[in-house]
């Protein structure tokens, strides 16, 4: 499904990370396989280091930091905002919306729309659209969007699947409508046929937590987790990834009608250092275009990865000049999308820590 | 080219013996994170990238699969 959007734009955006680091070899002992294929794996997929929160600490936690730190370098005013849009697997609580805590905790406005969107890896897309489809409204001309995911808690640690890679993070990214007249394209598809092959069996209505569903059971590859934890079916998501990402690149270049070398940077979502450089390959772009360095340096915070490789690989260039740029996510769902946009020169672009 | 394989696929996992024309991962040989490390192995020794779509089992469960995936990415 395609999406058109005009005179929309992003103007800033800034990443929050837990201060809290830890690296691949603080864990690998916990893993049921050698230190050498430990080691051979680590240098393949990327895993290096990642930030997670500390014990407690939660999405909104992350995202009010954030917050608070725009107000206070005035580069955000409170009854500005018009639309709260938090995208997040790991929200405060079922009931009520994260993004009302949020609302209620800064003190902001009730002429507002706080939206609670349940995505990952495509989730920095998603929230996008939604954002550029707010500003349509007459009454909605600043929408704030959060991106927040904390599923370190949700992983075994003596997964070697999931575990190595996955990390905490948020971003807050302001959206608006722009003076000078923009075209932003965008291609979205999803199918729940592979509804299951990342997802958290345990928690939700149809599967509450009990005795049985911690129990912490070995899979084929001497993995244990138990159904509280994420699993992740790598070869099956791997696959879908090489086989439909490609051609949806392709197709969001051809509706935004742009070649791939007019493009300055693939801001990609980053499941592992492996899984890009293939991508780059079948592409056809250089690694250096598809930076793919969040995952060693941050772990995968999911759908904080595409703002973080902004945030981390060109954010002081982009406060000060135009990039095209093209966004791809894919994963949870399954979700897979791809955008075109012409960002900077930003307000504000950077990364600060919890 | 087979014995550069089996050499790769030794350093890989030293504890079998990849001579034998048995199914790797029928035979707990190989597991999937090993074929990650076997292709970026085959990708520097033969400086080629294998397509993501042909990084499926069937094409590393044997020494004469790897030998024909390698040849179609010209590799003799």
């Amino acid at each position: 499904m395609n999406f058109h959007f005009t005179n929309k734009k992003i103007s800033g955006i800034l990443t929050i990370l837990p201060g809290n680091e830890v690296t691949f070899e603080d864990e690998m002992g916990n893993y049921n396989f050698s230190e050498v294929k430990s080691l051979k794996l680590k240098a393949a997929m990327g895993f290096n280091k990642k930030r997670i929160v500390k014990p407690g600490v939660t999405g909104s936690d992350l995202c009010l930091h954030g917050l608070n730190y725009l107000l206070d370098h005035d580069l955000l005013q409170k009854d500005d905002i018009d639309a709260l849009i938090l995208v997040t697997q790991s929200p405060d609580y079922i009931m009520p919306p994260t993004s009302n805590v949020i609302q209620g905790a800064l003190g902001l406005k009730t002429d507002i729309l706080c939206l609670d969107i349940n995505q990952g890896c495509a989730g920095y897309i998603v929230g996008l659209m939604q954002g550029f489809m707010l500003l349509d409204q007459p009454e909605i001309r600043k929408v704030v969007l959060m991106n927040a995911d904390v599923l370190s808690p949700k992983v075994s640690k003596r997964d070697r699947n999931s575990n190595p890679l996955i990390g905490d993070a948020a971003s807050i990214t302001v959206l608006e409508r722009s003076n000078i007249v923009t075209s932003i394209a965008c291609t979205l598809k999803m199918n729940g046929m592979g509804a299951f092959a990342l997802q958290i069996p345990a928690g939700g209505a149809k599967l509450p937590y009990s005795q049985e569903t911690a129990e912490m059971i070995e899979d084929a590859n001497g993995n244990f987790r138990s159904k509280d934890h994420l699993v992740m079916k790598g070869d099956e998501v791997f696959n879908f990834v090489q086989t439909e990402v490609p051609p949806l690149i392709n197709e969001v270049l051809k509706l935004a009608n742009i070649t791939k070398e007019e493009i300055d940077y693939f801001m990609f979502h980053q499941p592992n250092r492996f899984m890009l450089q293939k991508l780059a390959d079948k592409i056809g772009v250089s690694r250096e275009k598809m930076p793919n360095n969040i995952v060693e340096n941050f772990g995968n915070s999911s759908g904080v990865t595409i703002p973080l490789a902004i945030t981390f690989n060109i954010g002081n260039e982009i406060e000060n000049k135009l990039y095209k740029l093209c966004l791809s996510g894919f994963g949870v769902g399954l979700t897979w999308a791809a955008m075109v946009i012409d960002t900077g020169p930003l307000e504000f672009c950077k990364q600060i820590d919890y | 080219m087979k014995a550069k394989i089996i050499e790769i696929l030794a350093e890989i996992r030293s504890e079998f013996d990849f001579n034998e024309e048995i199914n790797f991962f029928d035979n707990g040989m190989l597991d999937s994170f090993d074929i990650i490390t076997l292709v970026t192995a085959l990708d520097e020794e033969y400086k080629i990238s294998i397509d993501g779509t042909d990084i499926i089992p069937d094409n590393f469960s044997t020494v004469n699969a790897i030998e024909t995936l390698l040849s179609k990415y010209g590799v003799k």
